[in-house]
């Protein structure tokens, strides 16, 4: 879907960005992950041209960027920040609107597209349609800056720590909604965190990034069971594997099976805590249940995947 | 400082403005033939004949010049603060914001009475020297207001794909419109004052019973001159925060 080739940005003497080679896949959530002046922000602004390279290109559906018109390529790439940055002297619909209106869309079905988005980021329209900003939490206001920036549907989005600046309670539910949107919607999303807990909750592929070079490039799985170099290790930190399993459902590892005798879990708790429980309970199984009703059964080994980190880990603190 | 550079329009919840009412009518009141005399005359301040010509004409002459200099200055003091604004202008923003500032410092009678000797008597030097005097707030408040606008709306609107003029028009003029309004007021009012002084150079308007009021000791008459222009720049000012976006 999109390709970086040799990208490289340039100040002076010194690269933000040095020959950054990869490839982000269709209907995948990539995060951008790594330090602070690690060069995330600066690849992605080069994605859609806010920052333009200095060297190698940008290739979207294998059509150079270059050849595009900044305007027209932006249109077609949702843009959300972690500032918001929502226009104050516009309400919620308009502000959700600015794209279709910029593409010259009919302004009926803008409307509805509108109301469609904001019931898609939880928020009723009836109730938020005429808000302005100033009126919103920050979490509210950052629903809109997602609505807004799908609002043209585009293939590509484009997130530079969109969850930043909320408190952890609004940042949690804000990133479990846009976990639901992106499992509907399937956008092929680029987004800039320096959150190892956001990056491994989700995203499909990380690329680890450090001194305007990539580190690592590969699922959540590759970087904590086989971490490229120390850095990687390092940044990850030990725990790595258990933070991993914070991010998931307990229900995602069950299996059917006899629960009958085992400690029960709901299925939405985190496979972190089922280990809690598991450990507490001295149990090396758990039933799990949805709605009351059993699904399966959630054994130590399901998490082996994970669990085999843990050990690695172990071992390193060993020897 | 005399005139408010940076006076923002009134925050917070906004009452009707009575004043767009009240205000014109005291002036429509004023200009009928006879009432300012009648009121005047019981503090025995001097002596009012007839007006040659008529109140309402110097009041309409008085307005004439305050609206041609106010949208002169629109014109001219608009599209100045939008170019300074520009990425990398730094250097010419501070250049117009001096130039600006000089404008102010020399007194109001100095650029009049260095105009004449260049347009002669009448009513361009008073026009010129209105312009020159207006801008002052309509640039440094037009500057101010496109500065303050919040650097992450620009982002997001360039990173949505707004053209530059786009931006300009969607974002950056709404945004700045509360403050610049402000400096058009602050502009519109001051001019008022200001083109009183241009009866002196023969342009008119209702600085001409004030001066003659003057020469011949004649309080009352400068009273009339004096009452008619302050109510005139309050109508003004009223009118004008009609168009300031409401909350």
């Amino acid at each position: 879907m999109i390709e970086l080739q040799g990208l490289e940005k340039r100040y002076g003497n010194s690269f933000a960005v040095r020959d950054l080679n990869l490839e982000f896949a269709e209907g995948e959530l990539t995060a951008l992950l790594g330090p602070s002046g690690c060069g995330k922000t600066t690849t992605l602004r080069m994605i859609n041209r806010l920052i333009e390279p200095t060297g190698g290109r940008v290739l979207l559906r294998g059509q150079d960027t270059q050849t595009l018109k900044p305007e027209t390529l932006r249109r077609g790439i949702g843009y959300v920040i972690q500032q918001i940055g929502l226009f104050p002297h516009l309400n919620v619909a308009q502000n959700v609107a600015t794209v279709p209106d910029l593409l010259g869309r009919p302004a009926r079905e803008t409307e509805r597209r509108v109301d469609e988005l904001l019931d898609l980021v939880g928020l009723s329209p009836a109730e938020y349609r005429h808000k302005k900003p100033a009126e919103l939490s920050g979490g509210q206001a950052q629903r809109v800056g997602v609505a807004r920036a799908l609002a043209a549907d585009p293939p590509v989005l484009l997130m530079d720590e969109p969850f930043g600046a909320l408190d952890p309670l609004a940042r949690d539910k804000l990133q479990d909604a846009f976990r639901d949107i992106q499992r509907r919607l399937k956008k092929t999303v680029i987004m800039v965190t320096h959150d190892i807990d956001e990056a491994l909750r989700l995203a499909d592929r990380i690329a680890l990034m450090n001194a305007g070079e990539l580190a690592q490039f590969g699922t959540p799985d590759d970087l904590i069971h086989r971490p490229a170099s120390d850095f990687v290790r390092q940044f990850l930190g030990e725990d790595a594997a258990l933070r991993q399993l914070a991010g998931r459902r307990a229900g995602d590892f069950a299996h059917p099976s006899d629960p009958s005798g085992l400690p029960t879990v709901e299925a939405d708790l985190n496979a972190r805590s089922a280990l809690g429980i598991m450990l507490r309970e001295g149990s090396d199984a758990l039933a799990v249940t949805e709605a009351g009703r059993p699904i399966g059964v959630l054994r130590w080994s399901d998490l082996q995947t994970s669990a085999a980190q843990i050990e690695t880990v172990m071992r390193d603190k060993t020897t | 400082m005399t005139a408010g550079s940076l006076t923002v329009a009134r925050s917070g919840r906004q009452r009707w403005p009575w004043g767009v009412l009240l205000w014109p009518l005291l002036l429509l009141i004023c200009l009928i033939p006879g009432v300012l005399p009648r009121l005047l005359t019981p503090l025995h301040l001097g002596e009012l004949t007839p007006f040659d010509p008529p109140l309402w004409r110097l009041t309409l002459t008085h307005l004439g010049l305050v609206a041609l200099s106010t949208g002169i200055v629109l014109a001219l003091g608009v599209p100045l603060a939008v170019a300074v604004t520009r990425p990398k202008r730094e250097a010419l923003r501070q250049l117009a914001e001096t130039l600006v500032g000089l404008g102010q410092t020399v007194p109001t009678f100095a650029i009049l009475a260095l105009a004449v000797p260049a347009l002669g008597f009448g009513w361009q030097p008073t026009l010129l020297g209105l312009i020159v005097y207006g801008l002052v707030p309509v640039v440094s408040n037009g500057i101010a207001g496109l500065m303050a606008v919040d650097a992450s709306a620009l982002d997001a609107a360039r990173g949505m794909g707004m053209t530059g003029r786009q931006r300009l028009v969607r974002v950056e003029l709404p945004l700045a419109l509360p403050v610049l309004l402000a400096g058009v007021r602050t502009s519109t009012v001051y001019n008022v004052g200001t083109a009183t002084v241009g009866a002196a150079l023969g342009a008119g308007g209702l600085g001409e019973p004030i001066i003659n009021g003057l020469s011949q000791q004649n309080t009352a008459l400068v009273l009339v001159g004096a009452v008619l222009s302050a109510l005139l720049a309050l109508s003004l000012d009223a009118v004008l925060s009609l168009f300031a976006p409401r909350e």
